[in-house]
């Protein structure tokens, strides 16, 4: 498997697209740190960027790759290579990749800036981490899109749908039940509808920490209450682990079954 | 060298092979034939484990191929279309297959055959269908092993080429290697292979020299006795 992974990943770091996608975190690394004084506005913006834009580029990479390596796994399939090594390989090759890309990106200007020295670093740390595990669920939701559809205009469709989905779609059915429901007690229910969302999870991770959590008033304080602590800390970043781990178990299964 | 018992696939509703029954011997040179759709990639694939039958059994030298990747050790396979990852360089995935599989002296020697020299440094999207082809044949006769599969070896290839790689299989089937080659170009077949396999509608339809082919369907060369089968079964 560490060997399919070091190919997928040289071929993707020398794709001109790993350093499009590198030179837009830098470029917005720099522009928000050096315009912008101050550093956890600087880091509330990133976060909106970050998890909007991780999970669109990391379906779209996944279901890409998947779809132009095609002839090439098929090569590697006539190899004495276990199947899932060659998925898992390629899986991990373009999700580490594409999180090198973020990593770097973000975090050459924020070193430059001083951020060591600085009180943001494990805001700034949480920002890195949460983007990575995007960019893991993600790039695994996108291979089994590509894996469980032949055809690659609906692969790339369902990819987008899911991403739409998991964007904007669940904020507004999760905030329509909200309203509908508010005279029962929702703050469970909240809590719920937060870990089931992986992008959800993150920002509410993100934003506590950055000790905002006033602002969202009384289920801030339930959430604080709960995010807050170390249990719930714990809790979801279990719950971001399952969001990788699942997938990936999923994408070994289906290859195992998979005519090619 | 292979068994193949009772073997069963279908693609959704299609049935492509229905109880196909094959024993393939050690050494010597078998063309698979057959018409359009008739299951010879599929059969090819299924040996190569890369399509799942829904029945049956494969054995590949004694061993089920059910049990584990590997039997395919002893597999070279040449597959139809040639695609590479386009960023790689032909040197650099020679390497990498060579990483893959274990080590071999034999790529030199095929690369000065081929003449792909000057191909070394140039990455594999900028090189002709031809070329292309002659990189996959590097790649699958570097292995020494046993089986050879070839699909469709003289596609894009050039006459010098063409000329190449026949005394190329001959030298490999006088080392005793078992050789699977499908092919549409009769001449070829006829030129080059010891026994033949002919498949239709998913099973073996015969089995045999070229010389017993054309006693079975009375005629007298083997272009017409192919067509002959075709027509017979078609008309």
């Amino acid at each position: 498997m560490l060997k399919i992974l070091k190919y997928s990943f040289y071929d993707l770091m020398r794709s001109r697209w790993s350093y499009v996608y590198f030179g837009f975190y830098l470029l917005l690394g720099v522009v928000l740190l050096f315009l912008n004084n101050d550093l956890s506005k600087a880091v509330i913006t990133l976060m909106n960027v970050i998890i909007v834009l991780v999970p669109l580029i990391g379906t779209i990479f996944g279901v890409m790759y998947y779809y132009n390596s095609k002839e090439f796994t098929e090569l590697l399939l006539a190899q004495p290579l276990k199947r899932s090594s060659i998925f898992l390989g390629q899986y991990l090759g373009v999700a580490i990749s594409l999180s090198m890309s973020l990593i770097l990106g973000l975090g050459i200007p924020f070193v430059f800036y001083g951020l060591f020295m600085s009180n943001a670093i494990w805001d700034f740390s949480l920002l890195l981490i949460t983007g990575t595990f995007l960019t893991l669920i993600f790039t695994a939701l996108a291979f089994n899109i590509a894996l469980s559809n032949e055809n690659r205009i609906k692969g790339f469709g369902y990819a987008i749908l899911l991403w739409l989905f998991l964007a904007i779609i669940y904020d507004g059915i999760f905030l329509m039940s909200l309203i509908l429901f508010a005279d029962y007690p929702l703050d469970k229910l909240s809590l719920i509808g937060t870990m089931l969302n992986p992008i959800d999870l993150s920002r509410t991770l993100i934003l506590l920490k950055l000790d905002i959590s006033a602002l969202l008033g009384y289920t801030g304080a339930v959430f604080k209450q709960f995010f807050g602590t170390n249990f719930g800390l714990i809790i979801s970043f279990s719950a971001l682990t399952l969001w990788v781990v699942l997938p990936v178990l999923r994408i070994a299964v289906k290859a195992r079954k998979k005519d090619f | 060298m292979i068994k193949i018992k009772d073997l069963y696939k279908k693609f959704g509703k299609n049935e492509v092979l229905s109880g196909l029954n094959l024993e393939i011997g050690e050494g010597g040179i078998f063309a698979v034939l057959g018409p359009n759709g008739s299951g010879k990639t599929t059969l090819i694939k299924c040996l190569l484990g890369m399509v799942i039958p829904n029945k049956g059994e494969i054995s590949v030298l004694g061993k089920n191929i059910k049990s584990g990747s590997g039997y395919r050790h002893k597999i070279d396979y040449l597959p139809q279309i040639a695609n590479f990852p386009n960023n790689l360089r032909v040197k650099e995935l020679i390497t990498m297959i060579k990483d893959l599989r274990g080590k071999t002296d034999l790529d030199q020697e095929l690369i000065s055959l081929f003449k792909l020299e000057p191909f070394l440094d140039k990455k594999l999207g900028n090189l002709s269908g031809g070329t292309k082809q002659k990189v996959n044949l590097v790649l699958t006769f570097m292995f020494d092993s046993p089986l050879v599969i070839l699909d469709e070896p003289t596609s894009g290839l050039d006459p010098i080429s063409l000329l190449r790689l026949k005394k190329l299989i001959q030298a490999e089937k006088d080392k005793g290697k078992t050789i699977l080659i499908t092919s549409h170009i009769m001449s070829f077949v006829e030129e080059i292979s010891d026994e033949i396999v002919f498949l239709l509608e998913g099973k073996i339809y015969f089995k045999g020299t070229i010389t017993e082919l054309k006693d079975k369907t009375k005629q007298p060369d083997f272009e017409h006795a192919i067509a002959s089968i075709l027509t017979e079964n078609h008309a």
